[in-house]
């Protein structure tokens, strides 16, 4: 804000409150990490009660909790499902949306009233409607479904943000080369805007596999993790909760990581192909 | 994620629609129309998904609201017992304000810290690169999971957690504070948690696209830092402002389990209120309360698009 390049009072409140900020966001995590590894004496609370991997172990026994291992296969399973979805299909309503169409404004009012719509509204009507059309729900079919309505308008608000800033001319410049529509998509558009794909990918990802609410009604008898955990939350008393709840953060983080540092590959390579 | 994820710019649909096909020689005009089957062939799967669940699952909740049931089963009628119930109950309404009172509660909060967390990103984080990773810095919580970030504050909140002990141990509180766990204080805090990013992402967004110059106008005008932000950042923030407030007030309307998590099964709300009746089978009494929710949420929605015009930002 200032011009001198001097840092006034404001940048170190508001940089203060932003800090602060950062720690209220990541506290509270860090301190169930920490009492994941605590003593096979200890409690829900500080203090530690020495140091062990006890309750890592005790995750892994199958009667300490539930069904760990297979809703952590459905979570995964589903979770592909709807990054490979929400990818495939706000890739395709996005290139819709670049010309003019009937029904356009419709669809998109339609998607976006998708994310006001409350979770619990949706879980409830798709649940019903499964169950009065017969079909048993599942996790994959219902809860897909579900979850669908969550994360399609978010990937279809980045891919409007994507093509709202799309160079058109580098189109226009290999169609006059001769490509076809298909090859222009697919050695020009894709290559431009597979980064922001690949995060469209990554919402779709984590978003399915954290959901809770749109999945209560529409899971049908197989838990999938986070309707696992919830479950724990009522009837585990032992920081076997916060193992469990350490492992599947770490596993949430290690992909945001990966998909992250994949994007940034992805730029060097081409920033440094079009300097060459 | 790339800049384009940290972004909800969105043209108006087929804002660059193709003004070419309009003005085309007559040989290019079977092409228009072949394109314009591609936008059919290609919009379809989006409508189609939104259609089976999303449309056809509310129509579902609607009609079912006037269903009949007894304690096994519904039955396909039509009656306005379960509006009627719903409504002239006084635990209902109870109901809905205390959720009402949650949402303007959180949204307050939520919108005062989500602006001045956008507002340092934007105005006073001089890279981009550095704006970038702050930025992901407080998106990176929003794709872990919900529950556990509830779980998390027991050992921080709990009778014998952090906080207590810090109080206990500096002499504020001489025994452990009870209201800080499973109270109405847990759940706005646990909310707080959960949505400012709904509201730090657009709001960061819009204060983004403020040129830079205005600003610079507004000082060489004579203004203060403060009067720069009241009378000329915070009005052109506005509409980001709004979409973040639809989305953390929808939330906290909808939200059933929070509010049971957080507050130990002590304070209701709509949601859980409809959970408890699912969870109880009685659907056709959910189902009416699905639809009284719907409509508050559209016309709280309605009045915020009244009040601050956010097709700019559409």
């Amino acid at each position: 804000m200032r011009r001198d390049g001097r840092r006034g009072p404001a940048f170190w409140l508001l940089g203060g409150f932003f800090v602060l900020f950062v720690l209220f966001l990541y506290g509270p995590l860090s301190t169930i990490v920490l009492l994941s590894f605590q003593g096979p004496d200890g409690g829900l609370t500080f203090p530690m009660n020495g140091v062990s991997l006890n309750w890592f172990r005790n995750l892994f026994e199958k009667q300490a909790v539930g069904d760990f291992g297979g809703s952590f296969l459905r979570s995964l399973i589903l979770g592909v499902m709807v990054m490979a979805t929400t990818v495939a299909v706000s890739l395709l309503a996005g290139l819709a949306f670049r010309r003019r169409f009937r029904g356009a404004t419709f669809l998109f009012y339609l998607a976006v009233a998708s994310l006001i719509v409350p979770s619990i509204l949706v879980s409830l009507g798709v649940g019903l409607g499964f169950q009065i059309a017969g079909v048993p729900p599942a996790w994959y079919s219902s809860a897909f479904g579900a979850q669908l309505t969550w994360t399609l308008p978010f990937g279809l608000l980045i891919m409007f943000a994507v093509f709202n800033r799309f160079n058109r001319s580098y189109e226009e410049a290999a169609r006059d080369l001769g490509a076809s529509s298909w090859q222009t998509f697919s050695n020009v558009v894709l290559p431009i805007i597979l980064p922001s794909l690949i995060g469209v990918g990554l919402f779709g990802f984590t978003l399915s596999y954290d959901e809770f609410a749109r999945t209560l009604m529409t899971a049908g008898t197989f838990n999938t993790l986070p309707l696992e955990i919830y479950g724990m939350t009522t009837n585990v008393t032992t920081p076997v909760l916060y193992a469990l709840g350490t492992l599947t953060t770490l596993f949430s983080f290690l992909i945001i990581l990966g998909v992250l540092a994949t994007i940034l590959v992805l730029r060097a390579r081409r920033a440094r192909r079009t300097a060459g | 994620m790339s800049e384009a994820a940290t972004t909800t710019t969105m043209p108006g649909p087929g804002a660059d629609a193709a003004a070419p096909a309009r003005t085309a020689p007559p040989a290019e005009r079977r092409g228009a129309s072949a394109r314009n089957i591609a936008s059919y062939l290609q919009a379809a799967p989006l409508a189609l998904i939104l259609f089976v669940f999303l449309l056809i699952p509310i129509a579902t909740i609607v009609v079912v609201s006037f269903w009949d049931y007894d304690f096994a089963r519904i039955i396909p009628d039509f009656v306005l017992t379960n509006y009627k119930e719903a409504l002239g109950s006084s635990v209902t309404w109870r109901t809905y304000l205390n959720t009402l009172r949650y949402a303007a509660i959180v949204w307050a909060l939520t919108a005062v810290i989500g602006f001045m967390t956008a507002y340092f990103l934007a105005f006073y984080v001089r890279s981009a690169t550095m704006q970038m990773v702050l930025f992901l810095v407080c998106t990176v919580p929003f794709l872990t999971s919900n529950i556990i970030r509830m779980i998390s504050w027991i050992p921080f909140l709990g009778r014998n957690g952090l906080l207590n002990s810090a109080l206990i141990h500096i002499g504020i509180v001489d025994e452990p504070l009870e209201f800080l766990l499973f109270s109405d204080f847990a759940v706005v805090l646990a909310m707080v948690h959960l949505y400012t990013l709904f509201m730090v992402a657009p709001v960061f967004n819009t204060l983004m696209r403020i040129d830079r110059s205005v600003v610079e106008a507004a000082r060489d005008a004579g203004a203060s830092g403060w009067q720069t932000l009241t009378n000329v950042i915070i009005p052109l923030a506005k509409p980001g402002i709004a979409i973040g407030s639809i989305f953390v007030v929808t939330l906290v309307m909808g939200d059933f389990i929070t509010v049971r998590f957080m507050s130990g099964g002590q304070s209701a709300s709509v949601g859980l209120m409809m959970a408890n009746q699912i969870s109880l089978l009685q659907y056709p009494a959910a189902a009416a309360n699905a639809v009284i929710l719907l409509i508050t949420v559209l016309i709280i929605v309605a009045a915020i698009i009244r009040l601050v015009d956010i097709r700019k930002e559409l």
